[in-house]
């Protein structure tokens, strides 16, 4: 190959390179390691990590048993190491499941359109956002204070430098519900959407009907965000919603701290221009066969530039397959049984405390820390190999003294009672 | 003639939804140890929805057959070389899918207290560092969830230093040899775009850019090497060009895999870079996603990073979420972890001279291409090329056969085909990458085959024309797709 490149080593390939651009040394890092090094290595970082914990925490990452079927399917080749289905006559696996997953979650969400997933719910947020603003031609917005407080942060770095100025309203104290009353006052001509989570922050179901009737008053979209996708086996779904932007980590992705996940972004027909990010659609090759190719890519970055409806490439592919699977095994049956098991865990730890809150609530709630801080009550379960819940201070000073729990159909019954002796 | 591949019955396989009928199940769940719970009652009877309509129900062995069956209809990197240019299509390891799935580590919850998270904090800030130092840059984040994700967060960077220093700016110059994602990330930042035209060996024109940069620009966005695969030779007057009027450098690291060992951005001026690591560093691409693009940048760009940021206090490792410059978050929590564990598992097996050897190769395979296809297709640009190499399709298309009829030919060879119609300042550009994964074997194979094209195509260019012919699915109507957006499975 040397000789064929008119050179006597590979060095020479970089000769052409200006010398001040070099680097004359080695890469300071450790020389290479062999497999078995490497899963020592990692299994070592795991050890200083919560293992063998019963946790508590919810918060828009949830536990949930990922049934073996999936990493079956992702493991394989085919699917792991394919690129972007460009071509589409050899990429017929890829397209069609993203077919499969963009209906199931029409099905689940009650949209007309679903993309073929995006980066995580945080940026399905902005994404959504300005998608909206498009639509309308009005640029403000308007979130609720219940919405995941990461999220409404990574909303407010997308829209600074956009002309979208970003506004939020509060919830019911006593509820914890949305605030109707401060939507409506807060409501302008200006206001091209409005974003709501169900079930929110809090756990608590929303009132969607009642935003978008204040929202479509106004000539706003009204924008509902989920993070607890398993709560769609059993909610009604949020078909008065304009566009869906919610979160699919329940769906048999693992937490690994924080990502990677797959976000959804679902609407009514005719904001299907407005939507960001990669669509399959049904065609048919050249024989008349059915066949699936990405479509739509007039809004997108690789044709349109800096006039795309988004800067956003590639979808989340492979995690998206994760939840399709999810929802194949689940199916129609299973997917309510499973959220009916979340909703008996919860309440049954919910009727062992007392929810600081009275709206309706799925698999969490928040509860007032009675006598002690939630952060020293973290820390007697811990030594009962418990992770409690998150306190909220760190994200609503006013609910300082209170935290936010979650349960599962992975949570066990003795877990529960051990964690009610410590907060009673 | 045709020696990689033969052709082998493939299952046909209906739509899930075609599939399903009432009461077939792939699930287990246990039995509820706590009391059921009416769901009228928990949630309110106006909450609950019925059923919902259209979802399948299909049996478990259905389940796994639909999605292997579908599977084998994707070509994948474990069938063979993926010449995508610009998309470093190298082999996957599995011994990063392995180490991804560490219970420790797969399972750590974002909120699980600091004290439990150490070794997952460890793995980001060993990664953080390997990244800083194969760039030459002072600070990395690990944010950003893709590379276009990382191209936001960089000029986000850009324009939160220079509105400190009292002026953002306008403008963002972009070579027309760019991604897409440049201008459109540039956009979503508040910028105005502004194109350069490239010189005649392909790179940034210097007499140009020297016009160019006024007090408007915020920065250059430069991809090294760039979409022809040819290094920047000017790179470092580039820069002096833009810190002069105050400017900034930002580098698209799509093809840093042409660099790792060889030369750091850092060193040749660049500000501020991101890194795709589901390209360089060997994760996945999974059809189209997860990938990773943490940034690096100069101390000086430092203070405005998103937070939070990984701090070492002695033993521990924290996250400071108090940085009053910064940019506030790009996505929630930390970023796609289980990716930057992947892309350190890669770091570590490969070490330092390793990572160089990596690089060697992938431009030694390049290299090698170019010289056997060049007596075949056009190269409009003779510079030396690195990890990647642009044809042309002009000697073909005066027979009527385009650089994407040549690629669905490549098809019937048994290769995925390169990046067509990329760069845009080639007309009718063929660009191919062969990553350092394929050996000689597999590169011969590929060259046989192009060549074999290229001869088809001066004998019987129809035939060319309408290719593929081995594959289950032939040519696919995209403008019917287009035109009638059929986006989701309706019943009959």
């Amino acid at each position: 190959m040397l000789e064929t490149c008119g050179v006597t080593s590979p060095d020479e390939l970089f000769a052409h390179l200006p010398e001040e651009v070099r680097l004359n040394r080695t890469l300071n890092l450790p020389p290479g390691i062999s497999e078995y090094e490497i899963v020592e290595y990692f299994r070592s970082r795991a050890s200083q990590c919560a293992l063998g914990y019963a946790s508590f925490l919810g918060a828009g990452v949830y536990n949930h048993f990922r049934p073996v079927l999936v990493d079956t399917v992702v493991s394989r080749g085919e699917f792991l190491t394919s690129y972007t289905p460009y071509q589409a006559e050899i990429a017929q696996g890829t397209l069609t499941a993203i077919f499969e997953f963009q209906t199931m979650i029409c099905q689940l969400t009650g949209m007309d359109v679903a993309n073929a997933s995006m980066y995580d719910g945080s940026t399905a947020v902005p994404e959504a956002a300005m998608m909206a603003v498009r639509a309308t031609g009005k640029a403000r917005v308007l979130i609720a204070k219940s919405v995941h407080p990461e999220y409404r942060e990574v909303l407010s770095t997308y829209a600074k430098h956009q002309a979208m100025p970003v506004a939020e309203f509060g919830y019911v104290a006593e509820s914890g519900n949305l605030d109707l009353e401060d939507l409506e006052s807060k409501m302008d001509a200006l206001t091209g959407a409005v974003i709501i989570q169900t079930p929110n922050f809090f756990g608590i179901v929303e009132q969607v009907k009642a935003a978008a009737e204040i929202a479509h008053r106004h000539g706003a979209l009204l924008i509902v965000v989920f993070t607890e996708a398993v709560s769609l086996g059993l909610l009604e779904p949020p078909a008065d919603a304009d566009i869906v932007a919610g979160e699919l980590q329940s769906f048999a992705i693992s937490p690994s701290y924080g990502g990677p996940y797959a976000g959804i972004i679902a609407t009514k027909e005719k904001y299907i221009r407005q939507m960001p990010g990669r669509l399959v659609g049904q065609t048919t090759d050249s024989r008349g066969n059915r066949a699936f190719c990405l479509t739509l890519s007039t809004r997108e970055q690789h044709i349109r530039r800096e006039k795309a409806t988004s800067n956003i490439c590639t979808n989340q592919a492979l995690i998206a397959l994760m939840a399709t699977v999810f929802m194949t095994v689940y199916g129609k049956q299973g997917l309510r049984e499973l959220a009916e098991q979340n909703l008996a865990k919860a309440h049954y730890l919910a009727g062992k405390l007392k929810p600081r809150f009275s709206g309706k609530f799925f698999n969490e709630f928040v509860v007032r820390a009675e006598g002690k801080s939630p952060e020293e009550i973290n820390k007697t379960l811990l030594k009962k190999k418990i992770i409690g819940g998150l306190p909220l201070g760190r994200f609503y000073p006013e609910l300082a003294d209170s935290m936010l729990l979650c349960a599962t159909e992975t949570t066990k019954r003795a877990d529960m009672d051990a964690l009610v002796e410590v907060q009673a | 003639m045709i020696k990689k591949v033969t052709t082998h019955l493939s299952q046909n396989e209906a739509l899930l939804f075609e599939r399903s009928s009432p009461g077939k199940k792939a699930y287990q769940l246990p039995e509820l140890d706590v009391p059921a719970v009416d769901a009228a009652v928990a949630l309110g009877a106006e909450n609950v929805r019925q059923e919902i309509e259209g979802f399948p129900e299909i049996s478990e062995v259905e389940a796994i057959r639909h999605f292997t069956r579908l599977s084998t209809w994707n070509y994948a990197i474990d069938y063979g070389m993926y010449p995508l240019g610009s998309c470093t299509m190298k082999y996957n390891p599995r011994i990063n899918e392995v180490v991804a799935r560490t219970e420790g580590l797969a399972w750590a919850h974002p909120y699980q207290p600091e004290s439990l998270s150490q070794g997952c904090m460890q793995v980001m800030e060993s990664l953080e560092a390997a990244l800083a130092e194969i760039c030459g840059m002072d600070a990395v984040t690990l944010q950003p969830a893709a590379g276009a994700h990382g191209e936001l967060t960089g000029i986000l960077l850009i324009r939160a230093l220079l509105e400190k220093r009292g002026n953002p700016r306008q403008k963002i110059l972009i070579p027309d040899s760019a991604h897409g994602t440049n201008p459109a990330s540039a956009a979503i930042a508040g910028y105005a775009v502004e194109s350069i035209k490239s010189s005649e060996t392909g790179g940034v024109d210097l007499s140009a850019l020297e016009q160019l940069v006024t007090g408007d620009v915020a920065a250059l966005m430069v991809t090294n090497p760039n979409t022809l695969g040819v290094f920047e030779n000017n790179i470092v007057r580039v820069a002096e060009i833009l810190h002069k009027k105050g400017a900034m450098l930002y580098m698209d690291g799509a093809n840093m895999n042409a660099l790792v060992g060889i030369a750091r951005p850092g060193d040749f001026g660049v500000d501020v870079m991101h890194l795709n690591l589901h390209k360089t560093f060997s994760t996945p691409h999974g059809g189209g996603g997860p990938g990773a693009g943490p940034v690096a940048v100069k101390k000086v760009l430092e203070p405005f990073l998103p937070t939070p940021r990984l701090k070492r206090a002695g033993k521990k490792l924290a996250f400071d979420y108090k940085r009053k410059h910064s940019i506030g978050r790009v996505k929630a929590y930390y970023g796609n972890f289980g990716v930057l564990v992947r892309a350190l598992a890669y770091i570590q097996a490969h070490g330092g001279p390793g990572l160089r050897n990596a690089t060697m190769d992938a431009v030694l395979n390049a290299v090698y291409i170019r010289k056997a296809l060049e007596p075949y297709y056009d190269l409009p640009y003779q510079s030396p090329n690195m990890h990647e190499v642009v044809f042309s399709d002009s000697r073909q298309a005066k027979l009527g056969v385009r650089t994407g009829d040549i690629a669905k030919r490549l098809i019937d060879y048994g290769f995925h085909p390169y990046t067509v119609s990329f760069p845009m300042i080639v007309h009718g550009a063929l660009m191919i990458e062969p990553t350092e994964t394929e050996g000689k074997l597999e590169i011969d194979s590929f060259i046989d085959a192009m060549i074999s094209i290229a001869h088809e195509i001066e004998t019987d260019p129809r035939m060319v024309k309408n290719a593929p012919y081995n594959t289950r699915t032939s040519r696919v109507d995209e403008v019917t797709a287009a035109r009638k957006p059929v986006l989701r499975w309706k019943p009959a």
